[in-house]
């Protein structure tokens, strides 16, 4: 069986999101860019799902600007067999275009099973993973903690608020991640050299055939209030009427 | 499993390095130019602490551009980022929190004129040197920090061992686990930087300072700002020193105005300070109220912070760079001109120099392993050599005689003698040994942060986007426990609370609850601690691969 999954390169988790100064999106100049930790978890599924002779093969595809490549090689380093790469270039990809795009390497690799994070941490969508398995017409799991493949089905547990529910799926399927899944590996660093001979096919919507029209505007990007000073009351009688009179709370 | 014991993978090179800062960059692209125009084979492995080439890198900076342009004379065309030429140079002494002298130009040193330099980020121009060396065929390596000396049975270096990843916080292994590799070399180069955690036990194993004066440090506390774009100047660097340090506390600032319009500002202290009190962190941020460096902030943005240790005992406390199998280069050696705060140019020059030695010996049919001290050669022939040689004087006369007469002393030995003044000052007591009892000091109340222009540790920490997995040993390591509380917090109210600008040192409690605490995961790499510490009893170690700062362009 065929594994693809799908990643994407988004801001690290590490790094303190900033707001552009006219409010138009998230600086990202100079910022440190990752794999989706969610991703990553996909991407190690696929690992143990070959390591255990479930899978054959790791297709890893991913899209955006050139620089995403690198996330790929991530993924290849880890131990995924090959890379497809769609460059779209700058433009905002909304997750409808992402899903079709998908949809259509999904549709020329005919993989047995597709896996992608329950969501990207940079824009939190969590929805390119359902719209991709209804375009294809197949089954889907999302935030699943546990995959067990057995022929042509897949159970899967899934986390749902407040508890457990596992589903089993009939193959080709498509499965999203969620935090608890796995741990993922550290890279070694013979197979980031490896991973710079493995295969990384370079494709474009156009040669794909798919339109990637834009339907959503990024209209304005807000960061969190910033939390004001606290002050350091003397006695009681102070406490309670800051309460009442500043913080307006009582 | 005792992990002393594990079995590691090995790999062989012709050339490991250590550390991707200017000077590993610069030793590594000129292997590389050097190995495709002799047409041989050469094989080099670059391995950086960092989580991407960059990320602990924090500078000024201003740079003379002499090394990049005679490492790639096409340096324009490959768009290194030198984009913005310095315009304007200014030096200040600030007299008190509102005053300020500025210096006439016709009495400032000649080392810190600025024409024909370029305000960078010295971030930046790693992450482009780093592009350099890939295309020509270097293996560069983020992530991986080199955490043990591999040696001959002969003592020579054969090489380094990666860090072990997935090792919890009780010391055994994780289910992640993977045990760091051997990394072999013919010859390794040290590029640490200032008080490599490898430069530091090669310096004992192989005695490499024992002609030298004690090296000198200072701390750098630096922060990027998003300033208002109408009060912007482009090209404009402001230099200066005097308040809020005093009392024998000495250092100077720097504020330079970059491009897309940010500016960087920052403090560097010179650690022999002996009052235990001193705070550089509270220093800075009260700096930054002076109305020459406020005027310019107010209204702007912080948008990042960071410190680093710099080395600044020149000439005079360079060690011997050589040993067999390996050379140490850069700030790891010492080889930054503090009569110009500028280190960048010159470890890259050290770093090639390093490339063309080790090349020459391959080249001969050399194996590796030996003692390359035809390095000395190299160096004192080249410009590296001569400009450090004109600037011995220029820390140790600050040192003796204090900013003012220090500053003159200064003026007339560059300026009028250009360094060739037939004497030498020297300075010979470690930084460390410096710190006075807290009992002759009291206190100092420095000023509560506003959150506009000053800001507290945790908040400033916070914008290194520094990230430690917390599952791990702490990387700060005491060789004996009982010291901070027992002898550090009576005899100086233990320093590492104050001198740690990422707040990872803490006592709590008091009297005999005092207990200390290491907030291990907030170090951002400044080394200042390994430094420091009045009891030299803090080993800093290299923590899990990728652990550390994330700084953008800094
Ligand atoms: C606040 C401040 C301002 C400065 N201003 C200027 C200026 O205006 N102009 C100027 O020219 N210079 C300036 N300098 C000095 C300049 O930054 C240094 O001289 C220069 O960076 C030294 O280069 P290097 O390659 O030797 O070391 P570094 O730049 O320190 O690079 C060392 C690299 O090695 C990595 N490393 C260290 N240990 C290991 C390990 N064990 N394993 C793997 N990787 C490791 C580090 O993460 C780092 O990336 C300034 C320094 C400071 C701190
Ligand atoms: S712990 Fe040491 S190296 Fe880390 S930030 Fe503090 S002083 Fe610097």
């Amino acid at each position: 069986m065929k594994i693809l999954v799908a990643v994407k390169r988004v801001i690290d988790y590490s790094v303190k999101v900033r707001v552009k100064a006219d409010n138009s999106n998230v600086d990202l100049t100079n910022v440190k860019m990752s794999l989706n930790p969610f991703c990553e978890i996909a991407v190690e599924e696929a690992l143990r799902l070959r390591e255990a002779g479930k899978a054959t093969e790791i297709v890893v595809v991913s899209m955006g600007v050139k620089a995403a490549q690198d996330q790929i090689r991530t993924a290849l380093a880890m131990g995924a067999d090959r890379g497809i790469f769609i460059e779209t270039g700058d433009a905002e990809l909304n997750s409808l275009s992402v899903a079709k795009l998908l949809a259509k390497v999904v549709q020329d690799e005919q993989p047995g099973l597709i896996l992608l994070g329950k969501q990207a941490i940079d824009s939190d969508n969590n929805q390119t993973g359902q719209m991709l398995a209804a375009l294809c017409g197949y089954p889907q799991a999302t935030f699943a903690s546990k995959i067990v493949v057995e022929g042509d089905t897949a159970t899967v547990t899934r986390e749902i608020d407040g508890g457990l529910q596992t589903l089993k799926l009939s193959l080709p399927a498509v499965v999203t991640t969620d935090l608890r899944l796995n741990e993922p590996r550290y890279v070694k660093l013979p197979d980031i050299m490896k991973a710079k001979k493995k295969p990384l096919a370079v494709t474009t919507p156009a040669e794909l055939g798919v339109p990637v029209a834009n339907t959503i505007t990024l209209v304005r990007v807000d960061a969190p209030a910033e939390r004001s000073a606290g002050i350091k009351v003397e006695s009681v009688d102070a406490l309670i009427d800051a309460l009442k009179n500043k913080a307006k709370v009582i | 499993m005792d992990i002393t014991e594990i079995e590691r993978d090995s790999m062989e090179f012709d050339v490991v390095i250590v550390g991707a800062g200017p000077a590993g960059l610069a030793a590594a692209c000129r292997l590389m130019q050097l190995a495709k125009e002799h047409h041989q084979e050469l094989t080099v492995c670059l391995v950086e602490k960092g989580s991407e080439v960059g990320a602990h890198i924090l500078s000024g900076a201003v740079i003379e551009s002499r090394a990049i342009e005679e490492l790639f004379p096409n340096w324009q065309e490959l768009g290194a980022p030198l984009n913005v030429p310095v315009q304007r140079d200014e030096l200040y002494l600030l007299r008190n929190e509102t005053a300020a002298v500025k210096i006439p130009n016709a009495f400032i040193p000649a080392t810190m004129h600025n024409e024909g330099n370029y305000i960078v980020s010295l971030g930046n121009v790693c992450r482009w040197l780093a592009e350099q060396a890939e295309g020509l065929g270097v293996e560069v390596f983020p992530g991986f920090p080199a955490s043990q000396l591999l040696l001959n049975e002969d003592g020579s270096v054969a090489g380094i061992i990666t860090g072990d990843m997935g090792i919890g916080i009780d010391g055994e292994p994780k289910d992640s686990f993977t045990p760091g590799m051997e990394l072999r070399a013919k010859y390794t180069i040290f590029a640490e930087g200032c008080r490599g955690h490898l430069g530091k036990q090669l310096y004992s194993q192989f005695q490499l300072d024992a002609d030298a004066d004690a090296q000198h440090y200072g701390i750098g506390i630096k922060e990027l700002w998003d300033i208002d774009p109408s009060k912007h100047q482009e090209g404009l660097v402001i230099h200066g020193s005097g308040w809020p340090l005093g009392g024998g506390t000495s250092g100077g600032f720097f504020l330079y105005h970059s491009e897309n319009n940010q500016a960087v500002v920052g403090l560097i202290i010179d650690l022999n300070y002996s009052n235990p009190y001193v705070s550089p962190f509270d220093e800075f941020q009260r700096m930054k109220h002076h109305p020459l460096i406020a005027d310019y902030l107010q209204g702007g943005k912080r948008v990042a912070y960071g410190a680093r240790a710099i080395t600044k005992g020149g000439f005079n406390a360079l060690p011997k760079m050589h040993f067999p199998g390996g050379l140490l280069v850069g700030c790891n050696a010492g080889t930054l001109n503090f009569a110009k705060i500028k280190g960048t140019h010159t470890a890259m020059k050290s770093g090639m120099l390093a490339a063309e030695e080790i090349f020459a010996a391959l080249q001969a049919g050399d194996t590796g392993g030996k003692d390359l001290s035809g390095y000395d050669a190299r160096f004192q022939n080249s410009w590296v050599y001569t400009e450090l040689q004109a600037s011995r004087n220029f820390g140790p006369a600050l040192h003796k005689f204090g900013s003012l007469i220090g500053g003159a002393f200064n003026f007339i030995d560059q300026n009028i003698f250009r360094g060739k003044l037939p004497v030498t000052l020297r300075d010979d007591h470690p930084d460390y040994a410096q710190l006075r009892p807290a009992s002759e000091f009291a206190p100092i109340q420095y000023p509560k942060p506003d959150g506009k222009l000053s800001f507290d540790k945790l908040s400033s920490v916070f914008l290194s986007n520094t990230n430690h997995d917390e599952d791990q040993p702490s990387h700060l390591r005491l060789k004996d426990p009982t010291i901070p509380i027992g002898k550090n917090l009576p005899l100086y109210a233990e320093p590492a609370q104050r001198y740690c600008p990422a707040g990872v040192y803490e006592v709590l409690g008091e009297g005999a609850e005092a207990r200390f605490q290491i907030n291990a995961q907030n170090c951002v790499h400044c080394k200042t601690c390994d430094i420091k510490d009045p009891a030299q009893n803090i080993t800093w170690v290299t923590p899990e691969g990728g652990g550390g700062p994330n700084y953008p362009n800094m």
